[in-house]
């Protein structure tokens, strides 16, 4: 029998109005993008019908960039210009890097994030992700599209859940670089446990271990009727396979005595030590051999106990995080419900022995660990962008893997918002002036569990300018911290006893600013000989036509919440939009997206009032 | 919901000290799934920014009422009563005396690495705590709002040291 569908307001239920749009896991050694096609999740395949996209970006010397399987290809042979694992440099600076002596990239140590020098110039991270993430929203729209023009509606990447603030704010750069709506930053064992969790109905307590190339997480999640709430995460942000493929690099080289490799010897004998890591999966053991670039034959043999027991320390390493993980959420071992395994290093036995040892039960591998992470970004992705569907009704409810705070007298740092709260959340902070007349001051942001400034990162230093002169310690300017949904930090302030808004300038220790957004946006399409103020227009064309939809079918959905005089001005404003559209000039529109914005303001008030009191009375309308 | 009404008044739920866990879980659930940025992906900015706020007041007057010291402390400042944290640090004689004492039940067990001390030690904890906080429930109640205050500091100074325990443990198992 058909049922006849009814859709919650803010809900599009007609299949035509279906929104695409995807889900990325832009990971250290492999990237994927995924899609909900027909309700299902899948993983969107290339033309030679891969899913996986080697994480590896090759420059050319005539400015071509190409990326994947064909970079890969030459990275023995051109391994300064072909860049692998470039997620370990995100928001990085060049001191935080590990393994830099075995690196053959040529570092460009920049205030911020760490450079690196190619044949196509000097490239940031941000930008070496980015064309990652562009050859995926490539493969997307070729596979959702076709031949047929089409936009995505946006994208929900995934991040280590242990990334920083610097380390999230890059790979939104990245996105937005890419061309990509970011929807939302999600984080990867979350992502994986609505995979996983949605495809078993599953209920309880539940932890996430992520052992990805470069990345570990750990999850604590309660999962009960459709929410995913996130109750601590713990992790190593340089922590994964890729030390693995390290130390059996370093052991290679110990036993065949070999004098210190070039850059190309290097690339090679790790790229084999990968090879044999992976082989020793399933076989007892393992050949590296080759002839080096220097004419000396390596020849090894590894047995799977000695690649164990060499790496049994970076094993034990991941246990120390997912004790804290667990205490922080008032849990034991036993507790816990079902382990998930993620990441394709969790393939080792060795790792799924330890952790089956530390849960005292079997981990759950039933998903493919390489795969599992886009999946639940594509089902979020999908969700994000309306086409939530009933019986969609799952909530998903995340942390703040690290405390943030403020420097203070002496270098020490105080909290202003403890890790594991949960997003979003604000936390806000009361300062004074030490001088009469003081009408400036900088505030230091900080992230991290250390009580000394020096031990965690910096993540911005903030000008107060603006304050009114007053006696010292008169002042009351109070600073508000607050971190979105996806785990990125906002600052205001404002002096209490007058009320006086500070203006606050922020100067990113690692983010990039929006002008050089701009600048990198305007270069790269300068070099794609796209037109950059094209590009903007159509932006702001779309973000118009958002704007108008979602504001006409509020007004739809509660007519009652306008007053007449309201509603007219409003609807003025929306005309005005709808008349700019069409003109070519992109401050137009953009100036025409900000008057209904205010506009709409006290509405969106109104509106989120009688949402929650629905809420409260608990008469939802899929009930009534 | 505006951001003006308190803690209490968000959950729809009397201001006092005793509140129904599940209960509570319950609301919370309910009103994250109306005003959650997750449900507003494709809402104008407006709509956006109005949705980070009530979600971010939401989880702090969640993260408030479900701890019980906090609840206290929230309930005191309702009523214009500081609880002095950083200022007021007399204790009754008593009370310090037998923090000294397991202070040096502490160290001992973590100089003998004896598990087993440490999980009595956070056992006996949990027993003052919950003494503790049968006697600040009484205290509210009663509108004995000076005497919960001195109720709250210690409270808050077993806190601390449940956090030791922690730290202590964390030692051993690296």
């Amino acid at each position: 029998m058909a049922l006849l569908q009814i859709s919650e307001p803010g809900q599009s239920a007609a299949p035509h109005e279906q929104r695409l749009a995807v889900g990325i896991d832009l990971g250290t050694t492999n990237s994927l993008v995924a899609t909900v096609r027909n309700g299902i999740a899948v993983v969107l395949n290339d033309h030679e019908g891969q899913g996986l996209l080697p994480s590896i970006v090759r420059y050319l010397r005539d400015g071509r960039v190409v990326v994947g399987r064909e970079a890969e290809r030459e990275q023995v042979r051109d391994p300064k210009n072909t860049i692998v694992s470039v997620k370990r440099f995100m928001g990085r600076g060049l001191k935080d890097v590990t393994h830099v002596e075995n690196s053959p990239y040529d570092f460009v140590d920049s205030p911020g994030m760490v450079q690196l020098r190619t044949v196509a110039g000097v490239k940031s991270p941000v930008e070496v992700s980015a064309e990652i993430l562009k050859a995926l929203r490539a493969r997307a729209e070729d596979s959702l599209f076709g031949n047929e023009s089409g936009e995505l509606a946006g994208a929900v990447i995934t991040v280590p859940a242990y990334f920083d603030d610097a380390q999230r704010q890059a790979t939104k750069d990245a996105g937005k670089l890419a061309g990509l709506n970011v929807l939302r930053l999600l984080n990867e064992p979350t992502a994986a446990a609505i995979a996983y969790g949605l495809d078993n109905a599953a209920e309880g307590i539940y932890a996430v271990y992520d052992l990805g190339g470069g990345t570990f997480d750990i999850s604590i999640l309660k999962l009960s009727k459709g929410v995913f709430e996130v109750l601590a995460t713990n992790g190593d942000a340089a922590l994964g396979g890729d030390d693995f493929d390290q130390r059996l690099f370093c052991w290679v080289g110990e036993r065949a005595k070999l004098a210190p490799l070039s850059a190309e010897d290097t690339r090679a004998l790790l790229v084999k030590s990968r090879v044999a890591k992976e082989f020793l999966t399933v076989h007892a053991e393992a050949r590296v051999s080759g002839a080096l670039a220097s004419g000396e034959v390596v020849d090894v043999t590894v047995t799977q106990k000695e690649f164990q027991d060499m790496t049994r320390p970076l094993v034990a390493k991941t246990l120390a995080p997912t004790r804290k993980a667990l205490r922080d959420a008032g849990l034991d071992t036993a507790d816990v419900k079902g382990v998930v395994m993620v990441g394709g290093a969790t393939r080792m036995p060795h790792v799924q022995q330890a952790v089956a040892e530390h849960f005292r039960q079997t981990p759950l591998t039933n998903l493919d660990p390489d795969k599992v992470v886009a999946l639940g970004a594509a089902i979020q992705a999908n969700v994000l962008a309306g086409n939530r569907r009933a019986g969609d009704d799952w909530l998903l409810l995340d942390v703040i893997p690290l405390s943030l705070g403020v420097e203070t007298m002496g270098g020490l740092v105080e909290r202003v918002i403890p890790r594991n709260s949960t997003l979003p959340v604000a936390g806000a902070q009361e300062f004074t002036t030490f001088k009469d007349g003081q009408t400036a001051m900088s505030i230091h942001v900080v992230q991290g569990e250390r009580e000394l400034v020096a031990d965690c990162r910096s993540l911005a230093k903030f000008e107060l300018r603006g304050i009114p002169p007053m006696a010292a310690g008169a002042a009351r300017i109070r600073v508000t911290f607050q971190v979105d949904a996806d785990g990125l930090l906002g600052v205001s302030a404002r002096e209490a006893t007058t009320g006086v808004k500070a203006a606050v300038a922020v100067k990113p220790s690692y983010g990039l600013t929006d002008a050089e957004i701009t600048q990198m946006l305007k270069e790269s399409f300068d070099h794609a000989r796209d037109d950059v103020q094209l590009r903007v227009l159509k932006e702001q064309q779309v973000e118009g036509e958002r704007m108008l939809s979602a504001v006409e079918s509020a007004l739809r959905e509660d007519p009652d919440l306008v007053s007449p005089e309201e509603g007219s001005a409003l609807r003025g404003e929306l005309d005005a939009l709808k008349k700019t559209l069409s003109c070519n000039d992109h401050r137009t529109i953009r100036s025409a997206i900000e008057r209904v914005n205010r506009a709409t303001e006290a509405f969106a008030g109104r509106r989120m009032d009688r949402a929650v009191k629905r809420a409260l009375a608990g008469r939802k309308v899929e009930s009534l | 919901m505006n951001l003006n009404e308190n803690h209490f008044q968000i959950f729809g739920i009397p201001a006092s000290f005793e509140v129904d866990a599940v209960a509570l879980e319950k609301r919370y659930r309910e009103l994250q799934r109306e005003v959650h940025p997750d449900r507003f992906a494709g809402a104008s900015h407006a709509e956006q920014r109005v949705s980070m706020q009530l979600a971010t007041r939401v989880n702090e007057a969640y993260q408030t009422l479900r701890s019980p010291l906090m609840r206290a402390g929230y309930l005191l400042q309702l009523h214009g009563v500081d609880p002095e944290f950083e200022t007021n640090t007399t204790m009754p004689a008593e009370f310090l005396a037998g923090e000294m004492e397991r202070r040096e039940r502490l160290e001992e067990a973590v100089a003998a690495v004896d598990w087993e001390r440490l999980i009595a030690l956070s056992a006996d904890l949990r027993t003052e705590q919950d003494a503790l906080l049968g006697r600040i429930e009484r205290q509210l109640e009663a509108q004995q709002w000076g005497e919960a205050a001195a109720t709250l500091r210690q409270l808050k100074f077993l806190e601390k040291f449940g956090e030791e325990i922690g730290a202590a443990e964390e030692k051993l198992e690296s």
